[in-house]
C-alpha cells in the first residue's frame, strides 16, 4: 500500500509540475489541480497509513487508542482540498479575465 | 465584564464582521462603506495599542495568550499576543488607514467591493500575526491571499491582469509547498501548536529529527517566496508595480508577513542558539538587497522602483535576521517599521506623480482603456472632485524629498536610526556576534550602507526628473484627501524619531523575547483556560 501511494503521489506531483511549467494558463490550471491532488495524498499519508482504523471515537467502549487512527491529518486534507478547490476556482476567473483582454491564453499576456 | 484577554481576538472579529457587512450593501452606498471601513479600521489601532501596552507597558505579562472555544493549552488554537506580534498588528492598522482613506478618493469607484476585500486583508493579516498554530497560519495566509489578488486586479486592464496572473500562479505554488511542510512538521512533531514544537524538537530523535528539519525548510521556502527572497521574488514587482496606488502601499507590508513567519519559526527551533536555517536566510538576504539594488538603478518608472524597494527592504530584514542576534535583530525591527511605512507612503506619492506625466501614466491608461467609455466619466470624477489641494508640487516635492530621506537611510529621519542601529550592532564596541564570522557582519555593513548609495543615485535622479527639469509643465491636480494620508505617514515617520528611545527600548524587548523562546512557550503552554460559565457561578 505504501508503495502505491508513494508512487501515486510522485507521478501526481511530477506531472503536475511538469504542467504548471508549460506556458498556456490551461496547462496551469490542471497542473495545479495535480499538485494540490498530491499534496493533499501526501497530508493524508502523514497520519500513517493504516486499514480498518476509523479516526472517531465510538465511545461505548474504554478507548484503546491503538485501534484508531490520528483524525488530525484527515480535517487537515479537509480543509486544504477546500482553499485549493476555492483558489483554483478563483484562478480560473482570472484566467479568462487575461484570455478576454490579451487574447491569449500565453501566461504572459503575449505570444513566442 | 470584558476581559482584556477577549481583546486579542478582537483584530481579526472586527474586520471579518465590517467586511462581511459591507457585503450587504451596494458599492453606490460610498459614503457608508468609507465610514464603516474607518471605524474599523481606527478600533484596530486602538487595540492595537492597548494590546502594546498591556504585553509592553506593564512588564510583567510579556505575553497574552487566547485559547480559542477554552480548550486547554496544546489542544486549543491559541492566538498570541506578544511583542512582535502587537507591533505588527499596530503597524498593519497604521499603515491600512493611510491607504483606505487614499482609495476613496478614485480607486475605490473603479471596481466592485473594494472596502470589503480591503477589511478580508486584514483579517488575513493580523491572523497571521496572532495565531501560535501552523494549519491556522496557513488559512490566515490563504485569507490574506485570496483578498490580495482581488484588491492586486482592482481596476482591471491588460498589464494588471499579467502581473497578477504570476503573482496568483506563484502564491498558489507556494501555498502548496506550505502545506506541505506543515504536513512533515506534524508527522514529525505530532503537533501543529508552534510552541509544542519547539517543545517537542529538543528531545526529538533518529528519524523525527531531519523529517523536521525537512519539513521546516519546506515551510521557509514558502515563507521567502513571500517575503520575495531572491530569486524566488522576480513576481513581487511587476504585480506590485501594476497594483493601485492604495493597493500598493498596503500590500507594502504583506511581504512583511513571510518575514514576520520566518522570524517567528525559526527561532523557535534553533539549533544551539543560532535560527535554523540562518545562513540560508542571510544569503538570500544579501542577494535580494543586491538585486533590488541593481532593480533600482535599472528602472525607468518610479512605481517599479517603489516595488524595488519593497524588494530592498525585505532583503535588508533577511540578512539581519540571518545574523541570529538579538541587537541586530532589534534593529532590524525597527528598519521594518520604518521602511513599510516610508514604501507605503511611496507608493501613493508615485501614484500622485506619475497619474500626472504622459509618458509614465500607463497605469492609470490601463484603467482608463479597461473602462473604455469610462474615459468620460473618469473625466466628470476629476470635475466633481472639487477641493484641489494648493501649492500641490511643493507638497508632493517636500513630501517626496522626506520619503527619499527615510529610503536611503539619511540623519535625522528613522531610516537612518534603524541602519544605524544595525551597524552599531554589528560594528560597534560592544558587537559580539558568535554566530556570524566577521566576512558576514562586513558583508551586511557594506551592502547596507551601498544600497543607501544606490537609493540616493537612483532617487535624486527621478526627483530631478519630475520636480525639476520635467518635460512638460508639471502641474498635479491633487485633492485633499490624497494629500492628507501622504502627510498623516510622513508625520508617523517624523514622530518615530521623536520618539526614538522608547521605540527602540521596545524593539530591543521584542527581539530579546524573541532570542529566548522559553518565554513564548511558557506563556503558550501555561496558558490557563477561563473556568466555564458552569464552575465559575454554581
Amino acid at each position: 500500500m505504501e508503495l502505491v501511494i508513494a508512487a501515486a503521489i510522485g507521478v501526481l506531483s511530477a506531472s503536475g509540475v511538469w504542467l504548471i511549467l508549460r506556458p498556456r494558463t490551461y496547462q496551469l490550471v490542471i497542473g495545479l489541480a495535480l499538485l494540490s491532488y498530491a499534496v493533499n495524498l501526501f497530508i493524508f499519508s502523514m497520519g500513517r497509513l493504516r486499514v480498518n482504523a476509523p479516526p472517531v471515537l465510538d465511545g461505548s467502549a474504554p478507548v484503546d487508542v491503538t485501534a484508531y487512527i490520528d483524525p488530525v491529518p484527515q480535517a487537515l486534507v479537509l480543509t486544504a482540498i477546500v482553499i485549493s478547490f476555492a483558489t483554483t476556482a478563483l484562478f480560473l476567473v482570472v484566467l479568462i479575465v487575461s484570455r478576454g483582454m490579451t487574447g491569449t491564453d500565453h501566461v504572459d499576456g503575449r505570444e513566442g | 465584564m470584558v476581559e482584556p484577554a477577549h481583546l486579542v481576538v478582537a483584530p481579526i472579529l472586527v474586520p471579518l464582521v465590517t467586511g462581511a457587512l459591507m457585503l450587504f450593501f451596494e458599492d453606490r452606498e460610498r459614503r457608508l462603506k468609507t465610514a464603516l471601513s474607518l471605524i474599523s479600521i481606527l478600533a484596530l489601532i486602538s487595540i492595537a495599542t492597548a494590546l502594546l501596552n498591556t504585553v509592553h507597558g506593564g512588564g510583567h505579562a510579556a505575553s497574552l495568550v487566547y485559547l480559542v472555544g477554552n480548550w486547554p493549552a496544546p489542544i486549543a488554537i491559541s492566538l498570541v499576543a506578544d511583542r512582535l506580534a502587537a507591533v505588527m498588528l499596530l503597524l498593519t492598522a497604521l499603515l491600512a488607514l493611510p491607504a483606505m482613506i487614499f482609495a476613496t478618493q478614485r480607486w475605490e469607484k473603479v471596481g466592485p467591493h473594494f472596502h470589503s476585500l480591503f477589511q478580508f486583508l486584514l483579517v488575513g493579516l493580523n491572523g497571521a500575526f496572532l495565531t501560535g498554530d501552523l494549519f491556522n497560519l496557513f488559512v490566515f495566509f490563504e485569507v490574506m491571499l485570496a483578498a490580495s489578488y482581488g484588491l492586486a486586479l482592482h481596476g482591471g486592464g491588460a498589464l494588471r491582469v499579467r502581473g497578477g496572473l504570476n503573482y496568483i500562479v506563484v502564491n498558489l505554488v507556494a501555498s502548496l509547498i506550505f502545506l506541505i511542510g506543515i504536513a512533515m512538521v506534524f508527522s514529525a512533531a505530532g503537533s501543529l501548536n508552534m510552541a509544542e514544537i519547539a517543545l517537542r524538537a529538543e528531545s526529538m530523535q533518529g528519524f523525527a529529527l531531519p523529517a523536521l528539519h525537512v519539513g521546516l525548510a519546506m515551510l521557509g521556502l514558502a515563507f521567502l517566496i513571500k517575503a520575495g527572497m531572491w530569486p524566488l521574488g522576480l513576481w513581487l514587482v511587476p504585480a506590485y508595480s501594476a497594483a493601485a496606488g492604495p493597493v500598493a502601499a498596503v500590500f507594502a507590508i504583506l511581504s512583511k508577513v513571510g518575514v514576520y513567519a520566518l522570524l517567528r519559526l525559526a527561532l523557535l527551533v534553533p539549533n544551539e542558539g543560532i535560527a535554523f536555517g540562518s545562513l540560508v536566510i542571510f544569503i538570500g538576504g544579501v542577494a535580494t538587497l543586491m538585486f533590488a539594488s541593481i532593480g533600482i538603478l535599472a528602472s525607468q518608472s518610479l512605481k517599479r522602483a517603489a516595488g524595488y524597494f519593497v524588494l530592498m527592504s525585505s532583503g535588508t530584514l533577511l540578512a539581519a535576521f540571518g545574523m541570529s542576534q538579538s541587537a541586530v535583530t532589534a534593529g532590524a525591527l525597527f528598519y521594518m517599521l520604518s521602511s513599510t511605512l516610508a514604501v507605503g507612503a511611496f507608493f501613493l506619492v508615485v501614484e500622485l506623480i506619475e497619474r500626472e506625466q504622459d509618458a509614465a501614466s500607463s497605469v492609470l491608461a490601463v484603467t482608463m482603456e479597461a473602462y473604455g467609455e469610462g474615459e468620460e466619466d473618469m473625466e466628470e470624477d476629476e470635475a466633481e472632485v472639487g477641493r484641489i489641494m494648493p501649492g500641490a508640487v511643493a507638497i508632493l516635492g517636500i513630501g517626496f524629498c522626506l520619503l527619499a530621506m527615510v529610503l536611503i537611510g539619511l540623519p535625522p529621519l528613522p531610516g537612518f536610526l534603524a541602519k544605524f542601529a544595525i551597524l552599531t550592532a554589528l560594528l560597534g564596541p560592544e558587537a559580539s556576534v558568535p554566530a556570524a564570522s566577521n566576512l558576514m557582519r562586513g558583508t551586511l555593513a557594506v551592502l547596507l550602507i551601498a544600497s543607501g548609495v544606490v537609493s540616493l543615485v537612483a532617487l535624486s535622479r527621478a526627483g530631478i526628473r519630475v520636480f525639476w527639469a520635467p518635460v512638460e509643465p508639471f502641474l498635479p491636480r491633487i485633492t485633499v484627501t490624497e494629500t492628507a494620508p501622504i502627510l498623516y505617514l510622513l508625520g508617523l515617520l517624523i514622530a518615530l524619531v521623536l520618539a526614538a528611545g522608547p521605540a527602540m527600548n521596545l524593539f530591543l524587548a521584542t527581539a530579546d523575547d524573541l532570542h529566548h523562546q522559553v518565554r513564548y512557550l511558557d506563556a503558550v503552554l501555561g496558558a490557563e483556560r477561563v473556568p466555564p460559565f458552569a464552575e465559575a457561578h454554581p
